[in-house]
């Protein structure tokens, strides 16, 4: 480890030596720094499992007929991916890794408003993977119902539904309070000066998302409950059987599911916000326009849930009053993106890793976005409804928005948070990688799903087998691109060169501490005067 | 801005936690208001079997667990003063009064669940499937509701009790009551949602 000594000679917070020794002295310590690095590590692992599931899908699904695996492992199999990949990784995703390393430095703090608060999240995080992971291994076999729940298969199915159901619910209590945690320290905790609009968009991002996470959690924690209520003590709330109504399971599961979409995007919209001004050297182009969306995505996105569910049975007034909602909320995500873009018009831009990651985003968001859009038409979604334009549409936004935005946060912080600097000319070729595998993964989807082949299931006609072909050789390049990515960091994070304070001539705050931060991240408070992109 | 030593990790910030608590409430106040809407909507679905079912229900056991909870909010409310004021015997006597309410509560609760359960009504019962699904959905929620509401005075039990303990040990004191104060803020929104539980079961018929 490198000796990298502050102005004041305190040690960084990895060589910090604190009451507990060797892993204690992670698993225990309440310094943000060290929890967003538990949340990178347990997130890294899961991702890695979760990819792995979704690369054997993609495996199965290379030729029509049974390949690898039978229909009710591939049930449980897209279950436990699809539990894996929202609730373990993309939810706490960046505002619990990057959120919390960065959050208190970019505001100047020392740390988050409760640091023990913060540790128990992480604690019932990993409580709650572990619940969900015994669902695989015991009682009547992995969970088959996909990882919405729905009533009133949920109650019905042999399958080991109960931790699956506990262990959500588990993860969204860690979810509120991580965002009530980042709420608090932003009200409380900004560095003297640093009024609210003179704080980085990242920051911004993680306030609106807390908000989200605060509010619309519960009514998902509720409905869980009810969920386990149902297989335990057999009520009737969602068994027509017993008058009770499957339709309103959906309705209380989006409540939720529907702004948590935005609360995996609106972080990676933040960190976005970050990179681009950076390697743009130049101010971002209307910061308070992207503020304003940011809060009008949180907000109208809280009305839109009915768009899952236009085949369900809505009245016709609830279908066009959601339809024309999802719309609306097309046009604050439009409005970042003309901002991203405007910002880069006649910069004289510095093209390293996280710049490609961060244009890579922008692209693969977009064609996400605007996919969306057909979805959210009432009557190209009757047709398109649960076939694989969905799932190219949803993995475009989620896994290409999310995603990229996590890796190209993770190349933009890489040195501030290890102190050391990546080899960027593997990182370049796994980006590439990554990208052409991503792009050659998802968007046949978009035409085998218009030309109707229906999403889980295992086998498929022979019309459709071009198109899956494609697409399976996509997931292996995809998996190639991941693994250069997770083998250059990792080395780098050991032998990688020291280094530099501010590589890329950033000019927010985390940027003004040594690479890697000392365990109080400032010798002294820092009084902010001017605003967090003013490259004048 | 005040002075932070250097290189220590105690931060206090009182009005920091009193607004973490009352983020707090606001979720628990979503949780419930889930159940509120799955409530309304199968009030609307089943008019009239609603209203005879809430006829069952006992409504003098419901006041005076209405009751006990308003004083209980009370007694609360008055160990906040009494510590503002330093005085710790009547802070540990007003929390003491207040843990006996809450356990009084809970014997209550056991009693009238104990008195429906032998009648047969209790989810997943058949009697209470014969009388249709209107009373199955209505005993269903007031077991779920009034029971997600007793977990939570169980809870507050506990929390009451640990505050008590600190208090004996004066860790909770004159100048540092952050952890009563929001005990009490707690306690608050556990009679709250009684106030709207105990009309929408047992009043409204």
């Amino acid at each position: 480890m490198s000796e990298n000594l502050t102005p004041s000679g305190e040690p960084s917070y990895l060589q910090y030596k604190g009451r507990y020794r060797g892993i204690f002295a992670w698993i225990f310590s309440t310094d943000h720094k060290r929890v967003g690095l538990l949340y990178l590590w347990s997130i890294m692992t899961f991702f890695i499992v979760g990819a792995i599931l979704g690369l054997l899908m993609k495996m199965e699904l290379i030729s029509p007929g049974k390949n690898i695996m039978g229909p009710q492992t591939y049930n449980g199999f897209f279950t436990l991916h699809g539990i894996i990949m929202i609730f373990l990784i993309v939810i706490p995703g960046l505002p619990a890794v990057f959120g919390n390393f960065f959050l208190p430095i970019m505001i100047g703090a020392r740390d988050v408003a409760f640091p023990r608060l913060n540790l128990t999240s992480w604690w019932l995080y990993m409580l709650g993977a572990v619940v969900v992971l015994t669902s695989q291994f015991t009682g009547g076999g992995p969970p088959d119902t996909g990882w919405t729940f729905y009533a009133p298969y949920s109650f019905q199915t042999p399958t080991n539904m109960l931790p699956a159901v506990t262990g959500a619910f588990i993860l969204g209590f860690s979810s509120i309070l991580t965002g009530l945690n980042f709420i608090v320290t932003i009200h409380r905790m900004r560095a003297p000066g640093m009024s609210w609009f003179k704080m980085p968009l990242f920051p911004w991002s993680l306030y609106a998302t807390a908000w989200i996470q605060v509010i619309a959690t519960p009514i998902v924690g509720v409905t869980l409950l009810m969920i386990i209520a149902e297989r335990t003590l057999n009520i009737g709330f969602f068994n027509p059987a017993l008058g009770g109504d499957p339709i309103l399971y959906q309705h209380l599961f989006w409540i939720y599911s529907h702004p948590a979409v935005y609360i995996m995007i609106l972080p990676a919209m933040g960190a976005i916000s970050e990179i681009i001004p950076t390697f743009s050297r130049k101010t971002i182009f209307g910061y308070k326009a992207i503020i304003a969306s940011t809060v009008a995505i949180a907000f109208v996105g809280y009305f839109v849930w009915g768009h899952h569910m236009f085949t369900s049975g809505m009245s016709g007034v609830a279908l066009y009053t959601f339809s024309i909602l999802t719309f609306l909320v097309a046009i604050p995500s439009a409005i970042k993106v003309f901002n991203w873009v405007s910002t880069m018009h006649k910069a004289s831009i510095n093209l390293q890793t996280p710049f490609y990651w961060a244009v890579s985003f922008i692209f693969v968001f977009m064609i996400g976005g605007f996919s969306g859009l057909v979805l959210g038409a009432l009557s190209t979604n009757v047709h398109l409804h649960d076939t694989h334009f969905v799932v190219a549409h949803f993995h475009f936004i989620v896994f290409g928005g999310t995603g990229f935005a996590f890796f190209g946060a993770m190349h933009y912080w890489f040195p501030k948070v290890f102190g050391r600097q990546y080899d960027a000319g593997w990182a370049n070729i796994g980006w590439l990688t990554f990208f052409i595998g991503f792009v050659t993964l998802y968007g046949p989807m978009f035409y085998l799903g218009i030309a109707g082949m229906p999403r889980r299931y295992y086998d498929y006609v022979e019309v459709f087998h071009g198109g899956n072909i494609i697409s399976s050789f996509g997931a292996i390049i995809l998996i190639a691109g991941a693994g250069i990515i997770i083998a250059n960091l990792v080395k780098s994070a050991i032998y990688g060169e020291e280094a530099k304070q501010n590589p890329w001539g950033g000019i927010t705050l985390e940027w003004q501490v040594p690479s890697p931060p000392p365990l109080e991240n400032f010798d002294e408070i820092p009084h902010i005067t001017k605003g967090p992109y003013d490259y004048s | 801005m005040e002075h932070i030593p250097e290189n220590t990790h105690i931060h206090r910030d009182d009005e920091a936690s009193k607004i973490g608590m009352w983020l707090f409430i606001f979720t628990e106040m979503l949780l419930f208001g889930g159940l509120f809407i799955v409530y309304s909507i199968y009030r609307y679905l089943h008019p009239v079997a609603f209203e005879l079912a809430a006829d069952e229900l006992d409504v003098a056991a419901g006041t005076i667990n209405t009751v006990i909870l308003l004083i209980s909010s009370m007694t609360i409310a008055m160990s906040v003063s009494a510590i503002q004021k330093g005085d710790r015997k009547k802070t540990l006597m007003f929390l003491g009064a207040t843990l006996f309410l809450a356990l009084m509560f809970l014997v209550n609760k056991y009693f009238e669940w104990g008195s429906k359960i032998s009648h047969g009504l209790y989810p997943g019962s058949d009697s209470l499937h014969e009388l249709g699904h209107g009373d199955t959905l209505f005993f269903g929620l007031y077991y779920f509701m009034t029971g997600l509401h007793a977990l939570h005075i169980i809870i507050g039990v506990v929390l009451i009790a640990t505050v008590m303990y600190r208090v004996y040990k004066s860790r909770v004191r004159e100048d540092k009551y952050a952890l009563l104060e929001n005990t009490g803020l707690y306690w608050h929104l556990v009679d709250l949602i009684w106030i709207f539980l105990f009309p929408l079961f047992y009043l409204v018929t």
